[in-house]
């Protein structure tokens, strides 16, 4: 595969702190791939040694071959920081056009850019008054021009509506779609909505995960619940063979390795009629996430 | 080039639109117009070009103002552009920091431009027309004091960017900013009146006084502007240019030197910063 972005073992740290430890995560051209991580866990600090802004201790990074911050490597690489603040006194369009020209874009790409995040009709008007949302997709329309192959996305989502997100998520597959790679932060699995290709996620400034949804669901190798509603007068009996917590004095809840699922439901089904309905629930992305980022977890190996 | 105009030119556009020219531009007019209008009693009663008077007061009032409006403009540059995370997004493209600084440079030296010449040339206008007794010679020295400001103005715009790329707050950039103004424009005059007074006749008055007055350049503004209008004598801290060990007219040299020195320095600082 064409990786764009390799980044191979790298570490920095900041006095006392290990910000960043070994860490290795490459994408490749077209990949959408989601950084994930509590706050302080290293995101933005690998950001910032992909652009160039901070020098590796050590390792190795590498941007369509290029090293970080060069003149080459920049040209490549367009970046949405997590809190920016535009010049109140310029408009929407004055912005996009004025990082257009840094990048050395066609005058074209402006319009297009400012409609593709539904900004053209705000386009004329000063940021000043935009609201955060539209504040946010100027921002990525700044980062859409000048064809990037890698874009950096810096918590995108923050302080969107669920419209402008999944509106969001459709742009981003645009994008990548034309074979622009993109990794880009946030907080949670439940936010990313099944969108990017793969999920890395850091804790303490290490990659405790790297791969698909499914894979992490699979390696996080959690427990599902089962439900089973009975009614008063059996729901003793029912407790009594199955374990768990009695739930509202008709229901019994407990929690079930996955291999021994098809064994557990044979047990309930042998209830007969003291059973009158099963729920399974498989672990929600929150709890994968959670399983994978919490500092107490006894984790496999996802990578 | 076009990275440099681009930033340039957007530099200029937010300082006419947040009205820093017309805010600037009416502070120097009204002050402008004071002085002229103070100046007129003894202007009555000399065969002098009351342009000519005015322009002695307005070199005086360039000395106090425009540093301050510059160091104003410009104490924002970086440490206001790191603390809005629009630094980033602007080294995050292929410019180059020194582009960077240069583009703001230009654009800030065109907002003052933009400022001293409204500001002063209103005034010298409303002059020119009011007075009886005015010329060309008038002109002429309104003219020189407005390109000496200009000069003056775009080296304190780079002493600014010194303070802003030293700090990462905006607050900080502004102490250090205000910081440099007091000490420039009036904390070194005190101290070498200190050192006159000290020794009227010895080796300071003498031999390191008029070294000492040229290397600031708010006083090298000075000198230039009052040996040029020959009024010398009448005023304060120039009235060593009688005796200086040099032609006053050198005196100018100094603020192109500080400014060439402000911006290397600014620029060296700004290639090792963070954003």
């Amino acid at each position: 595969m064409n990786m764009v972005l390799l980044t191979q073992n790298v570490s920095r740290r900041f006095k006392d702190i290990e910000a960043l430890k070994g860490v290795s995560l490459d994408v490749a051209a077209g990949e959408k791939v989601a950084l994930l991580g509590h706050n302080g866990a290293g995101k933005t600090t690998l950001f910032r040694v992909i652009l160039g802004f901070l020098r590796a201790d050590d390792g190795h990074v590498c941007i369509n071959g290029q090293p970080p911050g060069s003149r080459l490597a920049r040209r490549d690489v367009s970046y949405l920081p997590e809190a920016v603040a535009f010049p109140k006194m310029l408009t929407g369009r004055e912005i996009v056009s004025f990082y257009a020209k840094l990048k050395n874009a066609d005058a074209d790409e402006v319009g297009s850019a400012l409609e593709k995040v539904d900004l053209a009709e705000a386009a004329d008007r000063r940021c000043g008054g935009y609201s955060k949302g539209m504040r946010q997709r100027l921002g990525l329309a700044q980062a859409i021009v000048g064809n990037p192959k890698l874009m950096l996305l810096d918590e995108p989502t923050s302080g969107l509506d669920p419209i402008s997100r999944q509106r969001f998520y459709e742009l981003i597959g645009e994008i990548a779609g034309r074979g622009t790679a993109v990794l880009l932060s946030s907080h949670g699995l439940s936010e990313l909505e099944l969108k990017t290709d793969r999920v890395a996620i850091l804790r303490k400034g290490e990659v405790v995960a790297n791969g698909s949804l499914a894979e992490l669901q699979r390696s996080a190798n959690l427990p599902i619940r089962i439900r089973v509603r009975s009614n008063s007068d059996h729901v003793e009996s029912v407790h009594s063979r199955l374990g768990g917590e009695r739930v509202n004095g008709e229901s019994v809840e407990f929690d079930c390795p996955r291999p021994d699922k098809m064994d557990r439901l044979s047990v309930i089904s042998q209830l007969g009629k003291a059973v009158s309905d099963v729920d399974i629930s498989s672990p929600s992305l929150d709890e994968v996430y959670r399983y994978f980022s919490s500092d107490d977890a006894d984790r496999g190996d996802a990578t | 080039m076009s990275a440099v105009l681009t930033i340039a030119g957007t530099e200029i556009r937010i300082g006419v639109r947040n009205r820093w020219v017309l805010l600037a531009s009416i502070i120097l007019l009204v002050f402008a117009l004071l002085l002229a209008l103070l100046g007129s009693a003894p202007s009555g009663a000399t065969k002098a070009d009351s342009l000519s008077v005015v322009v002695a007061s307005l070199s005086t009032l360039s000395v106090y103002l425009v540093p301050l409006i510059a160091l104003l403009l410009s104490f924002d540059a970086i440490a206001g552009e790191i603390d809005r995370g629009t630094l980033q997004l602007t080294l995050a493209t292929p410019v180059s920091r020194g582009q960077v600084l240069f583009g703001k440079f230009v654009g800030h030296v065109v907002v003052l431009s933009l400022a001293v010449v409204l500001g002063y040339g209103v005034a010298g206008a409303i002059v020119f027309a009011a007075a009886q007794n005015t010329g060309m010679d008038g002109i002429f020295d309104l003219a020189r004091v407005i390109s000496t400001s200009l000069a003056l103005g775009a080296t304190f715009v780079a002493i600014g960017y010194v303070a802003s790329v030293s700090v990462r707050q905006t607050g900080t950039a502004a102490a250090l900013a205000v910081a440099i103004w007091l000490f420039t424009v009036v904390l070194y005059d005190l101290a070498l009146l200190g050192g006159l007074l000290a020794s009227a006749d010895g080796f300071f008055a003498k031999t390191l006084f008029p070294y000492l007055l040229v290397i600031n350049p708010a006083d090298a503004f000075r000198v230039f502007n009052m040996a040029a209008i020959d009024a010398a004598a009448s005023t304060g801290l120039a009235a060593g240019g009688n005796a200086m060990p040099f032609l006053p007219q050198l005196a100018i040299i100094s603020p192109f030197v500080w400014m060439v020195i402000a911006l290397g320095l600014s620029t060296a600082i700004l290639r090792r910063v963070q954003p």
